[in-house]
């Protein structure tokens, strides 16, 4: 089979590439691709049981407010409805999928109970005989609103008199250990600012970023005979889903199966367990099968982003680029409820202050809660805007330095054996040689000494 | 009014794995009476080839053709618990955990060879042919159906193994965050040329350059749809998405892909990708989880680039062309 293949170049580390394989290395044919494209690859929706019921969901119209009245009847008078399931409905309504994990407290209910936290929260589930049945019951549901004020911006929501996002938080952020960030102490940053010859703070942005995979969450629930429940799902992690959803249903764990692995596109979006808790709860209410999937819409407006986040780096950096502190103030917006983001910030947490040997650090990560779409894993978070900071830095740094960015990250790149901000000793660091090998790539002078530095050693430091 | 050329750098690292919940995986493998082993887990295969690295892991540890391993995954029924596909996670702890099954599946394959073939055990030896042979021998040998066949029927024996992989559980000290979250770091520089309208604002990036150092690359046909579908992504993130075009105002967001814009064929540089092994002492084969990273660098590469090209900084992903334009208004203003 024909493939396109990215050279390797063995020169480098040569010494620790030992060993000799005959099926590891080459390019054996990925096992799934000609079902793929050759669209013979079976999907959760590919799986379509006799008497299969749809679910949709009337969502929150508004950013924050009171639920004043709940109204159904309508809904319940649409031809075709089969069953309206409200928060009543759900046996443990309360969650947040880290529990297993001992991340506290739950905060997200399944179906909103007596106020809605953002623009499309679910309210009402409504269950027909056809997807346009359940859209129309969706629709007929009414809701009255009692507006709340509402917050957006991450500082916004940490400044005093900020409107509470999340009762069950009680701050507008996480709460990591008894402290309102997740924070990493290395050295003495404000003595080496003091002793720095430059001074360099700047602000990084990004926006909520959609996982855009082909195939939307979603999930078909078949009651079996024996009274369990058959879950097919795009789950990225099955038995996280089952374990979530088990808890959710306050069911026994071995009444539940998940039947997944055939994904089309993850990216984090579905590590979240947001449609196979509500659709089991239908499939048991009815005794029939039932598949909940997101709609195009839901998938890029309703279902958690990429976070958001705010980032403030300041660096203390010798007048020949060696940088001394590094101090990071980040805001990471989880939206109204943490899903993931609280392990998200320890791993930004984790990241800062990049692939460099900084000697002073001081790092404070805000898991902060806003009236917006709940954030979640996506792609590399809690790492990939950090870098987007870092790296925006460094390129700022060299310019006002006059220095040549390459040199200027050689100089300052761990290696081997240097202890990083988090504690722990840097191994297996490549570094300088990505970049040496970079620089060849498109003809950037790198003379002596940069051209024989080394990630196993600390020549050129 | 021109198109300005600028060139731009940026250098990452990026973490394997995420364990401060602990972090395990198993797999199990046995040997079918066909010779056929079946991987059973509940591990998911997004797309990334999950499935077919880890049978790779399988058929080198075995000895035994690729053609020999099935995998089969993701029912909670049937396969051993999995934490799930995330973090840059699955190669590494599915590809461990596949191995420690594959290796005591060995020892029992070797153990009943050595009784059919009448020879010690320790000195068999496999070519990954699908036969287990006397070493220097070409008579003494015996075919995998074969010995699967006499260890179910004549022997009694199951040609098993059972495989976990798992880093403990790392708690974070509060005061300074002191943590081990991770198994080892894959590194990557990228060198984006891009070029300006400063009419339009309109950024074309027109080649990238990467080196990816990935620990092993176990299967170097699919490291480089990784390697270039991440790139991808990353000029996605750097130039076209957002679900908030003004955060934090959360209005004006997109509803579909007519709205909700992506880089299509055209917009697609050139890319000349190299990739560098230092093998992880942790990493089956040595091998570095990379899915994640490979987004990570054109970010920033793209933003110094433009820099580079019209003086402007970006600090607010993406970087619209209405984001370019009122950073060179404000370039001519000042």
């Amino acid at each position: 089979m024909a493939h396109r293949q990215t050279p390797i170049d063995d020169t480098y580390f040569a010494g620790e590439r030992a060993g000799s394989f005959t099926v590891v290395g080459s390019p054996v044919a990925r096992s799934d691709a000609r079902g793929h494209v050759t669209g013979r690859t079976e999907f959760f929706e590919d799986v379509r049981p006799a008497g299969l019921l749809h679910l949709k969901m009337h969502r929150s119209a508004r950013h924050h407010a009171r639920l004043v009245t709940v109204d159904t009847a309508a809904a319940r008078a649409v031809p075709g409805v089969v069953a309206v399931l409200t928060h009543q409905d759900i046996p443990n309504n309360l969650y947040t999928p880290l529990k297993l994990i001992g991340v506290t407290p739950d905060d997200e209910p399944v179906l909103a109970v007596d106020k809605v936290r953002y623009l499309g929260e679910p309210i009402v589930a409504v269950v027909a005989e056809t997807e346009a049945a359940a859209l129309a019951g969706a629709a007929a549901v009414t809701v009255d609103y009692d507006d709340l004020p509402a917050v957006f911006d991450v500082e916004e929501a940490l400044a005093e008199g900020a409107p509470l996002v999340n009762e069950y938080q009680g701050n507008n952020y996480f709460t990591y250990e008894g402290h309102h960030c997740r924070r990493v102490r290395f050295g003495d940053v404000d003595k080496a600012f003091a002793a720095a010859d430059h001074v360099f703070e700047w602000r990084y942005q990004s926006s909520p970023i959609e996982q855009a995979p082909v195939e939307t969450t979603g999930c078909v629930v078949v009651p079996q005979p024996d009274g369990r429940l058959r879950i097919h799902s795009d789950t990225q992690a099955c038995f996280f889903t089952l374990d979530n959803t088990a808890l959710i249903l306050e069911s026994e764990f071995n009444k539940l199966r998940i039947v997944g692995g055939t994904v089309g596109g993850g990216f984090g979006g579905k590590v979240d367990v947001v449609v196979e808790p509500v659709a089991c709860v239908a499939a048991m209410v009815t005794h029939r099968p039932v598949k909940f999937v997101y709609g195009r819409y839901e998938e890029m407006q309703v279902s958690s982003p990429r976070a958001a986040e705010r980032i403030y780096l300041k660096d203390g950096v010798s007048a020949d680029g060696r940088i001394l502190a590094r101090q990071v103030r980040a805001y990471i917006d989880a939206g109204a409820y943490s899903r993931h983001t609280p392990y998200g910030t320890t791993k930004a947490a984790a990241h800062f202050p990049g692939p460099y040997a900084i000697p002073n650090v001081s790092i404070d990560c805000h898991c902060v809660f806003t009236n917006r779409t709940p954030s979640s894993a996506m792609r590399g978070f809690g790492v990939t805007i950090g870098d987007f900071a870092l790296e925006s830095q460094m390129d700022r740094i060299a310019r006002a330095l006059d220095l040549d960015p390459l040199r200027l990250r050689l100089i300052n790149a761990y290696r081997d054996g240097d202890m990083k901000a988090h504690r722990k000793l840097a191994e297996g660091t490549a570094l300088v040689e990505v970049i040496q090998k970079a620089a060849d790539l498109v003809g950037h002078d790198l003379p002596e000494p940069y051209r024989s530095m080394s990630s196993t050693d600390r020549k050129g430091r | 009014m021109a198109r300005l050329f600028g060139r731009g750098y940026a250098a990452v690292n990026y973490p394997t794995g995420m364990n401060l919940g602990g972090d395990p995986s198993q797999a199990l493998i046995h040997a079918t009476t066909t010779g056929t082993f079946v991987i059973s887990l509940s591990s998911v295969d997004l797309g990334q080839g999950l499935k077919t690295v880890v049978a790779q892991c399988a058929a080198e540890t075995l000895g035994l053709p690729i053609e020999n391993i099935l995998v089969d995954t993701a029912d909670t029924d049937t396969g051993p618990h999995c934490m799930g596909t995330f973090a840059s996670r699955g190669t590494h702890r599915i590809g461990n955990a596949v191995i420690m099954a594959a290796t005591e599946a060995r020892a029992v394959l070797l153990d009943v060879a050595a009784e059919e073939l009448e020879v010690d055990a320790a000195d068999l030896e496999t070519d990954g042919t699908g036969y287990v042979k006397l070493k220097g021998s070409e008579q003494r040998k015996i075919h995998i159906t074969d010995l699967a066949m006499a260890a179910h029927f004549t022997h009694g024996r199951t040609i098993s193994g059972r495989g976990v992989y798992m880093k403990d559980k790392s708690e974070v000290v509060p005061e300074t965050g002191e943590m081990d979250p991770d198994s080892c770091q894959a590194h990557a520089c990228t060198v984006a040329e891009v070029e300006v309208d400063d009419e339009t604002g309109i950024v074309e990036v027109l080649a990238m350059y990467s080196v990816y150092e990935v620990g092993r690359a176990l299967n170097p046909a699919m490291a480089t749809q990784q390697v270039e579908g991440g790139a991808w992504m990353g000029i996605s993130h750097a130039l076209f998405e957002t679900t908030e075009p003004y955060y934090p105002v959360r209005d004006h967001g997109p509803r579909d892909f007519t709205e909700y814009l992506m880089p299509g064929a055209g917009d697609i540089p050139v890319q000349h990708s190299v990739l560098l092994e230092r093998p992880a002492a942790t990493g089956p084969f040595g091998a570095k989880g990379i899915g994640e990273m490979t987004a990570n660098s054109p970010i920033p590469a793209i933003a110094n680039a433009i820099f580079d090209a019209c003086g402007v900084r970006l600090e607010h992903m993406p970087f619209t062309p209405e984001r370019v334009l009122r950073g060179i208004d404000e370039l001519h203003a000042g």
